[in-house]
């Protein structure tokens, strides 16, 4: 399985996320620079975190406008599997992708520690590796992470079964205690966890280890059954 | 050249946390009168008239300037200016 990590100006959590997926999960990955990209060939794509255009305007919003985006749009509507995380999260809202948007978080303060997450659906094809309500353990880091979206579109996400994972002990103010969301379709999932700094236990939690994994293995699922 | 100023301010009802921390700060300076503080952007744009120059304008707006889900806009345009 092959991932793209689609890296812009500012982004700064890419090469955790390569690190991840070459060396703790051992699949192919490459860092692909958002100018003249081609995604044609790869599985699946990675949206990392970090500041991208430094913020500028919105977070995440220069970013979604870039030309790479129509191809990452392209991506998800022929069902492949894209995850954004933190700055990646807030660029699919911007973009679309997602419904909702990211308001600076509750204290206005930036947070960056672990949190307490529950699964709240370990069915999508990110988290089949994880139980039913686990809590597992991942870290933060924002300053805008408090997920704000209308009572229409919090109802749809809870009806849905959309929201994926949710904070135990709210940290920024998210609607719902939303920490992660999934399109419709189910293969666009966005948090603001970072799954990728959680891949070794000497680090505190290996907990983000099993999202790549259960990726994975849905991946060699479909791929066998279409073979 | 039209100058364009672009008002973006938070929906009603969407929390504005700067807001609120102005507003303690100005009741810590003795400014106990203000009730509510609101934080925003102003953005200015310059470009030549066009006929359609509103509905671009708008156009911008929804699509990058501000976001629909948590902030409203409101612009003027303004006439013979040099940026």
């Amino acid at each position: 399985m092959k991932f793209a990590v689609i890296v812009f100006p500012g982004s700064n959590c890419d090469r955790d996320m390569y690190h991840a997926v070459i060396d703790v999960l051992g699949m192919e990955a490459d860092l692909v620079w958002y100018e003249h990209s081609n995604l044609e060939n790869y599985d699946a794509i990675l949206l990392p975190g970090g500041f991208s255009y430094g913020d500028y305007l919105r977070s995440g919003a220069i970013a979604s406008a870039s030309d790479v985006m129509q191809q990452i749009k392209a991506h998800a509507e022929a069902g492949k599997p894209v995850l954004g995380v933190c700055n990646g999260f807030q660029i699919l809202l911007e973009a679309g992708l997602l419904p909702g948007a990211m308001l600076p978080n509750k204290n206005l303060s930036f947070m960056c520690h672990h949190e307490a997450l529950a699964v709240a659906n370990h069915e999508t094809r990110f988290t089949t590796s994880f139980e039913k309500g686990e809590v597992i353990h991942l870290p933060i880091a924002h300053g805008e992470g408090n997920y704000f979206a209308d009572d229409e579109t919090l109802s749809e996400l809870k009806m849905e079964n959309r929201i994926v994972f949710t904070y135990a002990n709210n940290p920024n103010g998210s609607a719902a205690d939303i920490a992660g969301i999934i399109n419709g379709e189910g293969n666009v999932l966005g948090m603001m966890p970072h799954p990728e700094r959680a891949v070794e236990k000497l680090l505190g939690s290996n907990d983000g280890i099993r999202l790549f994994q259960s990726l994975i293995e849905n991946w060699r699922d479909a791929y066998a059954a279409n073979a | 050249m039209k100058k364009v100023t672009i008002r973006i301010m938070p929906k009603q009802g969407v929390l504005d946390p700067q807001g609120k921390a102005i507003q303690t700060s100005l009741s810590a300076l003795g400014f106990s009168e203000v009730e509510g503080v609101q934080t925003g952007k102003l953005v200015e744009l310059f470009l030549e008239d066009s006929e359609d120059i509103n509905k671009r304008v708008g156009e911008m707006c929804d699509k990058l300037l501000a976001n629909p889900v948590m902030e409203d806009y409101h612009f003027e345009v303004e006439g013979a200016v040099r940026p």
